[in-house]
């Protein structure tokens, strides 16, 4: 009977906790081709926690590049920046923003 | 292994014989095994005695449940030594007065019958191996190098079940790479969307709103149903892009077949993958596109 309460004490069914229960709070580091070989990166979904602007003038300056913060009605705030900026804001989003690597998902080519 | 099949006496040999039956008649009592599983009984029977009883009930199983370790190499290898030797034996034996026992035998619910088949199994898989095996024992007991064994192990495992050998022969999932061909200086066309779509299993529909929302362009189909991206793409990137869309929905995340189906529940509308190898389902997310900058030319206020 013992082992059968055992079973008992774990919910299969229950949430895990790590990883994938929460798929909305993903980082889409997404790419966009502009005219000629010039490119557009745009950090979304970035936690409402961190300060966007503080952020942008550290990622201007670190990657030596131009960008900006544009607000979208639905997906709230997006950082844009020049240039194919995808692995170094994932980088630095990793390494100084202590944000798991799981949740932030790399798009584009 | 190799003194069993030249010396023993004639005592010796009815001996084994015996065993033999007995182990033959132990397992037509237990059911009906595999041939090859009765055929491993045999010869371990012959080669060990009652000691070996349960090492022949291993091997059988192994050789039964279809995933034969390196030492069921061993053991096949033992089984077609084996085989030789009790060729040579039954040959004596039936020559040799043995004639009712063999008799008794024969008469055991088929078993021979079976026997015989998996002789002649064994004898078709390994029919240049034991030639040379022959060639071998004849000359000098048969010191087989390992490469040898292995190569032999593997064709025989090709032979009986090839998906176990890492060769995929039967449904074949081979992606033919992207085609890309610059449509003036702005556009690529991707030729073979639609022969990709149809390797994946996906309705095309679905892996272009993929490759739009990943690529984050847009774009069109043209007469010949090519795709036409706007932007530049080179072949590589969209090899790389088309990984991650295998990779989310059309690999199974249990066992990793490419073999799934993309069904559309319109109960919940959620799109399920469901294997078809393994029967898995999971669902998957929905294609979004995401936040799109706005570029070129600004909207007028």
């Amino acid at each position: 009977m013992s082992t059968i309460q055992n079973l008992n004490a774990f919910d299969p069914f229950a949430d895990t906790g790590d990883s994938e229960a929460q798929p909305t709070n993903y980082i889409h580091i997404r790419i966009q081709q502009r005219n000629g070989r010039k490119t557009l990166t745009t950090v979304q979904g970035l936690p409402a926690e961190y300060d966007l602007k503080k952020i942008l003038k550290v990622l201007k300056k670190d990657f030596a590049c131009n960008g900006n913060i544009v607000k979208d009605e639905e997906l709230g705030e997006v950082i844009q920046l020049q240039g194919d900026q995808r692995v170094k804001v994932s980088e630095f989003l990793t390494s100084s923003l202590q944000l798991p690597k799981k949740n932030i998902k790399i798009h584009g080519f | 292994m190799s003194d069993l099949g030249f010396d023993p006496t004639l005592k010796k040999k009815k001996k084994s014989k015996k065993v033999e039956g007995d182990l033959t008649a132990e397992s037509s009592a237990a059911g009906s095994p595999a041939p090859a599983g009765e055929l491993d009984d045999m010869f371990s029977g012959l080669k060990k005695k009652k000691k070996s009883k349960k090492t022949a009930e291993e091997g059988a199983s192994s050789s039964a449940a279809g995933s034969p370790a390196p030492e069921g190499a061993a053991d096949d290898l033992s089984a077609s030594f084996g085989d030789l030797g009790l060729k040579k034996k039954k040959k004596k034996s039936t020559k040799s007065s043995d004639v009712t026992d063999f008799e008794q035998q024969l008469e055991k619910a088929g078993i021979e019958e079976g026997d015989a088949t998996a002789e002649g199994v064994d004898a078709e898989e390994s029919s240049p191996a034991s030639e040379d095996h022959a060639g071998n024992g004849s000359s000098s007991a048969g010191v087989l190098s390992y490469p040898s064994l292995l190569s032999r192990f593997f064709t025989i495992l090709k032979q009986n079940n090839p998906e176990l050998a890492g060769d995929r022969s039967g449904p074949k999932f081979r992606i033919p790479p992207p085609v890309c061909q610059r449509e003036g200086s702005k556009k690529t066309l991707f030729a073979n969307v639609q022969e990709i779509a149809v390797v994946l299993q996906r309705s095309p529909e679905h892996l272009i709103q993929f490759l739009f929302a990943e690529l984050g362009t847009s774009g069109s189909i043209d007469g010949e149903k090519r795709l036409i991206l706007k932007g530049k793409f080179q072949p590589k990137q969209m090899e790389s892009v088309l990984r991650r869309y295998i990779i989310e929905y059309v690999t199974c995340k249990t066992c990793k077949s490419m073999n799934t189906e993309l069904k559309r529940e319109s109960a919940n509308r959620l799109h399920f993958l469901s294997c078809k190898a393994c029967g898995s389902t999971r669902s998957v997310s929905s294609i979004k596109t995401g936040f799109q900058a706005q570029i070129g030319r600004r909207k007028k206020a």
